[in-house]
């Protein structure tokens, strides 16, 4: 069997499964849309950090530039859903492509200018002088369009299409070119790889992923404030997911959103003091322990982790 | 200042550096440097430390832009073109302190530069070119458990991966003992006889002498001797500038 088919029946066909089939049986829909929505920002950090190496601390920014290009959409040209989604994804691209000259930049400052790039997008969607245009800080609201079944099937499929991404990189010579980048640019050129293209090329698909993200999540939620899609808590928790279940692999950051993102939800609300000690610990013992990530864990005793 | 480029010396020359300058801020690394390497030939590039042999292969390989002066591969000016380009062309390189990609196994970090770095599909024996190197044993290792004589080896597998026509190595024998020597020695010698075209930057004189067919020497971004390695310890400007002018007399 080759190996992305290995890879594929592993990961994307039990995840897209248990996305697909637990709404009949499990009446918290919401949780379950969460749950797509950071399976898929992990594996979008996933593609432009762990296969590329540029930590993205302001990934929101796609996100949100996704949510108000879907709305935008809805609202002013009462575009359907589908059409919008897709203009939501071309608004992340641009916003990309705007922001690629930060690939000059390396390690924190990459991080620290992409948070810099996400909260001036922030600033200017909530600036109340747009509100014309974006509604300013008194937020979205898109209740004709409002169907969360078929917003939750799109997700599903969504999210499909970014574990296929991800298996792709994974198995293909580009994702191991970006590999390559990401440990040594200037080798990889002498490898004959054009850095510039593939690492522009890296971020705006990890871009596109982020902007469907944020599209389809306007969709669902159809009510929301502007600090509600630009919050730095989607990049950090997207970041966090990644890394705790080990990037460059498929299979890490779904590990990583099962658990601490079920951990999250389990005792997070309930009981936010303790949640807090137990991530904190948790953390803590995987960068002291297993720097990259839980599945370093099956690496090390040879298993081919997808 | 700057003497004259081979022109005539070399009609059929694979690469011609014609009075190359490169400066840092205000400080000139390479100062006018002019040679020629021809395939199957083996030039020698020596000087003293800080001399820009390793500024010189940088501008050659596209990692820094020319300020002055010409560089003519095949006849056509590549001065200031992308690495990854010139690698397309046929230009490789090793690195001083080897770079390796170095969480990627060994044949990941040969397999990436096999399928980017060759245009055309001729076959590619990666067994081959791992065993003749020997990292065929550590072919399934991350390049980061390799010591550092094999992450040099390695290097070099990376840049043979590509087919280069023209081959710069910078200080390969540095750290190898005398059995490994000999055997790179004769790795660089076969390459030569298949037609490939190498630079050869190194300290150790006994390996330029073994190797080379002619060296340059380099001082201060000049070069100031052209010709055999006999000739050149017998020239009282090299011997100066290696020894300090007291020996020079
Ligand atoms: N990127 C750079 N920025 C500033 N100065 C540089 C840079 N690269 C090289 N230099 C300077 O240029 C001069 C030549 O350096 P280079 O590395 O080419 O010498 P070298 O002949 O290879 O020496 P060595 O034998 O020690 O390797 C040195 O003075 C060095 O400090
Ligand atoms: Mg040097």
């Amino acid at each position: 069997m080759p190996r992305w088919l290995r890879h594929t029946l592993l990961t994307v066909v039990p995840v897209i499964a248990a996305a697909a089939l637990l709404p009949l049986g499990y009446s918290n829909q919401l949780l379950l849309f969460n749950f797509v929505v950071f399976l898929t920002l992990a594996q979008g950090v996933n593609v432009i950090y762990g296969f590329t190496g540029y930590l993205p601390f302001g990934y929101v920014g796609f996100f949100g530039a996704g949510a108000y290009g879907f709305s935008l959409c809805v609202l002013h040209l009462h575009m359907a859903p589908l059409a919008a989604l897709g203009v939501g994804a071309a608004a992340a691209i641009l916003l990309g492509l705007l922001l690629t000259p930060l690939l000059r930049l390396s390690g924190a400052y990459f991080a620290i200018a992409n948070l810099a790039a996400s909260l001036a997008v922030y600033q200017v969607v909530s600036n109340p002088n747009l509100e014309n245009i974006t509604k300013g800080p008194y937020g979205i609201s898109l209740s004709g369009v409002f169907n969360p079944t078929l917003a939750y099937s799109v997700a599903v499929l969504i999210l499909a299409a970014t574990l296929g991404l991800a298996v792709y990189l994974r198995n293909s010579r580009f994702g191991l070119s970006l590999q390559a980048i990401r440990e040594d640019a200037i080798s990889a050129s002498m490898a004959g790889i054009d850095v510039v293209r593939s690492r522009t090329l890296a971020w705006l698909l990890s871009a596109l992923v982020a902007g469907l993200s944020g599209g389809v999540f306007a969709w669902y939620v159809s009510v929301f404030y502007p600090e509600t899609v630009f919050s730095p808590e989607f990049s950090i928790f997207a970041i966090v997911f990644a890394l705790f279940g080990g990037v460059a692999t498929v299979t890490g950051p779904i590990l990583g959103v099962i658990i601490l993102y079920g951990i999250y939800n389990a005792i997070g609300i309930s009981t936010p003091q303790y949640f807090q000690l137990l991530y904190g610990l948790l953390i803590m013992g995987l960068v002291l322990f297993l720097p990259n990530g839980l599945v370093s864990l099956f690496k090390r005793w040879g298993i081919d982790v997808p | 200042m700057s003497p004259e480029p081979q022109d005539k010396a070399a009609p059929q020359a694979l690469l011609r550096v014609v009075r190359l300058e490169k400066r840092f801020g205000g400080f000139s690394a390479l100062d006018g440097v002019s040679f020629h390497v021809q395939p199957g030939e083996i030039l020698g590039l020596v000087g003293p430390n800080g001399s820009g042999k390793t500024t010189c292969i940088n501008v050659i390989t596209g990692l820094h832009k020319p300020d002055g002066g010409a560089l003519l591969y095949q006849g056509r000016a590549i001065g200031g073109m992308a690495s990854h380009r010139l690698v397309h062309l046929g230009i490789n390189r090793t690195f001083q302190v080897p770079k390796p990609f170095l969480t990627l196994t060994v044949r990941e970090n040969v397999e990436v530069a096999a399928a980017y770095g060759r245009r055309g599909s001729e076959a590619f024996d990666m067994q081959a070119l791992l065993a003749s190197l020997e990292l065929d044993r550590d072919a399934d290792r991350p390049a980061a458990e390799l010591n550092s004589v094999q992450q040099k080896m390695l290097d070099l597998a990376r840049a043979l991966a590509t087919k280069p026509k023209l081959l710069c190595v910078d200080e390969l024998a540095a750290g190898l003992n005398p059995a490994e020597l000999d055997r790179v020695a004769e790795r660089l010698r076969e390459l030569a006889r298949a037609g490939m075209a190498l630079l050869v930057v190194e300290h150790l004189m006994g390996f330029i002498d073994h190797v080379t067919d002619r060296v340059i020497v380099l001082n201060a971004g000049k070069e100031i001797f052209e010709g055999e390695l006999a000739a050149a310890i017998e020239d009282r400007q090299v011997v100066e500038v290696f020894l300090g002018s007291e020996h020079g007399a």
